[in-house]
């Protein structure tokens, strides 16, 4: 396996071949915002959050999908890239119904933690307060489409970990949502085995487990890591 | 079949079609407007007046001029016909044996016509699309045969690039280029596709082919197979193309037939097969990445690239995805040769391009143009100019596109030329808009069309054409301060830049161009934040009066 050499935000780094920018980043110990990626599932580069720029690119690449090459010379944090990470955690914000005061995930949300950590304190856009459902038809957990950014991490989950494929996307554009099984209620969807994935998945508190209450949701995100490399490290307990 | 045998095909063809040929356009526009009774009423009239060995009504493709239609052209004496009627279409038959044709008579050496460079459309609106001998008896599959026996598939990819072909499907891709990677790709399993997709507003070149040529493409994509190493190809049709499927499907079968499709194609080692895939009329599912999904059967969204399909396409194979117009010019490029062709257009960009010229203008229609005439030469002399009034701009590229003020109109129609000026070549729309149009309100309705076709993977492209689409209304509607017009133009360029596939990285293009060259449009909607403040009826009323 061959190794290539970067620099990123000005420090050196080597990294075997076919490893993303944003592993790289990782091991370099440089922070990138995400959302839709999930360690554990495949990457589909939707958030556009972890764009960064790379010295003879004229566009801005996004660093989960894609791969180092030598020499590359990376730049994460430029003021172009904290600008446009601002205005799409905006985005966000503006185009569901996130109050956080009575939120499940409050102080445990992604979403949240992004808004922290690009330094957006309010949206510029009109909030569109769309009108969203709640299904709570399942025995064990519920979806407020409300909270959800459509990130699409559920529906990886439950495909590639589980197996289930229970959700998918449906519609397009500012009409897409999650849906459940044939466009079914999620407790009528046979294919689900309650196994819990989805909601530890979830970035926010669109999923979550019937009964936490405001904060209470914390989502277990590790685990799914953990499971999905358990064979490869040999390693069955954590 | 070998070569004899389709020269021989070709001669009994053109044998029989010695007499007089009354063309009647099929195709979908002139449909519309009647046409196919218009061509049965013809057929009739040759029938009672026993010309049926000398005259014979053929039903034929987009002769161009759509807006005129239903067409009829009278060969080889050239005589036109425009508008005519079931009721007026007998005397076209009659005038040729004494009598008068009543139908307008339509010039066929007027610029719309004469500055035309007819590649792609040569045999649009001259044979009958749904019989192969026609289009054999035109050199049809000659291309193909001389591919297979005369060149090796490293020549014919040679000959297409040093032809200076490029995609005709919006981002003018060099098509030799595209062809060499996929070529030399390794693996056994590699696909061609034809991109029929077409779904900008306004566009049907790829339409008018598909109906009026379709065996063209056909020899397009056989072509392409052999030059790249693949045996299987699929069109890509929209299914608000019905005649266009229906004309493939039918030219399929004919072309198997023949020995043309299928295996050992003209006796030779090569196989070759075409399949239909019909798109259920999705913008975005014109994007390579998310046609390429939805032929899997999965959902058309775009994926990230790279890989590109040329290293990881259909089923993770190789692909080679071209334009429908793109695959029209190959087998004139393999029989014209690769110098001719490149003798045609500008220094970067070769051969002709077809455009579908609409809006505020006299002539509506189909126009095939060598690459490098200007935008001046279209619109004024071929389109006939602005029926009352002036050209205030010309909007090409659809809805990735731009709109080039009239003072711009001098600039050559080629790549990079409207590029530089903030549009593109786009697919071929091209609409001319007259001093009456406000541009503020086309940036609008493009924006409204980016809104509505968004996949929604993506976060900029998704949730950024709807507020961009806020933004414009809240401008129309005069209810937009400075800083709403400051917003817009940040969030542009944030969408621009950050969207995953090329329909939000476009999408903001109608918005910047027309801010660039119309920027005095958009501040005279602006309001100060005062006056909507304190008068916010009195504006909501100026706003119902003005909002259409
Ligand atoms: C949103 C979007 C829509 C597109 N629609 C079409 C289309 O309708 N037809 C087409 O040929 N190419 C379309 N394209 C371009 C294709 O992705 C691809 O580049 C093209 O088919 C390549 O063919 P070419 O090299 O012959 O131009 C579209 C691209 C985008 C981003
Ligand atoms: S609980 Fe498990 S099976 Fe059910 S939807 Fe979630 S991930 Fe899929
Ligand atoms: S429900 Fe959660 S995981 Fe699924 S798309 Fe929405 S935010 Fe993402
Ligand atoms: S840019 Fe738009 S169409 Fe393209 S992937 Fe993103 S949301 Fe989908
Ligand atoms: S994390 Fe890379 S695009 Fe979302
Ligand atoms: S459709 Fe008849 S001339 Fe174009």
């Amino acid at each position: 396996m061959s190794v290539k050499t970067l620099t990123i935000d000005g420090t050196a780094i080597a990294i075997e071949e076919g490893a993303t920018i944003l592993q790289a980043a990782k091991e370099a110990g440089v922070p990138i915002p995400t959302l839709c990626h999930l360690e554990g599932v495949s990457d589909v580069g939707a958030c556009r959050l972890c764009l960064v720029e790379v010295k003879g690119i004229n566009k801005l690449l996004p660093a989960c999908v894609t791969e180092v090459a030598e020499g590359m010379n990376i730049q994460t944090n430029t003021e172009k890239l904290q600008t446009y990470r601002r205005m799409t955690v905006e985005l966000l914000f503006a185009e569901g119904n996130h109050v956080c005061s009575v939120c499940v995930a409050n102080n445990n949300c992604e979403l949240q933690d992004v808004a922290v950590q690009v330094g957006m304190d309010h949206s510029r856009f009109t909030y569109r307060f769309p009108d969203r459902g709640v299904d709570i038809s399942h025995k064990q957990f519920g979806i407020d489409h409300n909270r959800c950014i459509l990130c699409t991490r559920c529906v990886r989950v439950c495909d590639e970990v589980e197996g289930a494929h229970v959700w998918d996307v449906a519609q397009r554009g500012a009409a897409c949502y999650i849906v459940s099984g044939l466009n079914q209620p999620w407790g009528e969807v046979d294919a689900c085995t309650s196994c819990g994935k989805c909601v530890d998945a979830c970035p926010t508190g669109a999923i979550f487990r019937k009964g936490d209450t405001t904060a209470e949701k914390v989502g277990d995100r590790a685990k799914l890591e953990f499971l999905v490399t358990a064979r490869e490290q040999q390693q069955w307990t954590r | 079949m070998d070569w004899a045998e389709l020269l021989e095909i070709a001669e009994t063809e053109k044998h029989r079609q010695r007499g007089i040929r009354v063309h009647c356009c099929t195709s979908t526009g002139c449909r519309a407007a009647n046409s196919l009774d218009v061509m049965r009423n013809m057929q009739n009239a040759v029938e009672d007046a026993n010309l049926g060995d000398r005259v014979e009504v053929v039903g034929v493709g987009c002769m161009g001029f759509c807006g005129r239609g239903p067409l009829v052209q009278v060969d080889p004496e050239e005589l036109l016909y425009e508008e005519v009627t079931p009721e007026t279409a007998s005397s076209i038959i009659d005038a040729l044996h004494g009598g008068e044709a009543t139908p307008i008579q339509g010039d066929v050496h007027h610029p719309f016509f004469s500055r035309q460079m007819k590649i792609v459309r040569q045999h649009s609106g001259k044979l009958d699309p749904e019989r192969i001998e026609d289009y054999i008896a035109a050199g049809g599959y000659q291309g193909l045969y001389k591919a297979l026996y005369d060149l090796t598939p490293a020549d014919v990819v040679d000959e297409i690039t040093r032809s200076g072909l490029r995609g005709r499907g919006g981002g003018g891709y060099p098509t030799g280029l595209k062809w060499a990677t996929v070529g030399k790709m390794p693996g056994d399993q590699k696909y061609v596709i034809c991109n029929g997709d077409e779904g900008d507003p306004g566009a049907f070149m790829d339409r008018s082919v598909l109906e009026s040529d379709p065996h063209l493409i056909l020899e397009g994509m056989a072509i392409a197979g052999y030059a790249i190493g693949a045996n299987h190809g699929y069109i890509y049709v929209r299914a608000e193309y019905p005649l266009a499927i229906q004309r493939l499907q039918k030219a399929i079968q004919q072309a198997k037939k023949y020995g043309l499709l299928g295996s050992q194609i003209f006796d030779s080692a090569f196989d070759f097969k075409i399949d239909i895939r019909i798109g259920a009329g999705a913008f975005v599912c014109g994007e390579e990445t998310a046609l390429i999904h939805s032929i899997e059967g999965a959902r058309g969204n775009p994926r990230p690239r790279p890989p590109y399909p040329a290293e990881s396409g259909l089923w993770h194979c190789p692909t080679l995805i071209n334009n429908v117009e793109t695959l029209a010019n190959i087998s004139a490029i393999i029989k014209g040769g690769a110098d001719w062709y490149a003798g045609i257009g500008t220094e970067t960009s070769k051969g002709t391009k077809i455009f579908a010229l609409t809006g505020k203008i006299r002539n509506n229609g189909l126009i095939e143009v060598p690459m490098g005439i200007t935008l001046r030469e279209i619109v004024e002399e071929m389109g006939g100019g602005v029926p009352d009034g002036m050209v205030k701009a010309v909007q090409t590229g659809g809805p990735s596109g731009g709109c080039i003020p009239a003072t711009l109109l001098d600039t050559p129609v080629d790549y990079d030329s409207l590029m530089k000026v903030g549009s593109m070549m786009g697919s071929g729309g091209m609409v001319v808009m007259d001093h009456e149009t406000s541009m503020v309100e086309v940036a609008r309705f493009y924006m409204e069309f980016c809104r509505g076709e968004t996949c929604g993977k993506c976060v900029p492209c998704r949730t950024g054409t709807v507020q961009l689409y806020s933004l414009l209304n809240k401008l129309v509607n005069r209810q937009a301060t400075q800083a709403d017009l400051d917003t817009m133009e940040a969030l542009c360029y944030m969408v621009k830049e950050t969207s995953l596939c090329g329909l939000g990285m476009t999408a903001p293009n109608p918005v910047l161009s027309t801010l660039r060259y119309f920027k005095e449009e958009y501040d005279a909607l602006l309001q100060t934040p005062a006056y909507l403040n304190g008068h916010s009826v009195q504006s909501d009323a100026i706003a119902s009066s003005v909002s259409p």
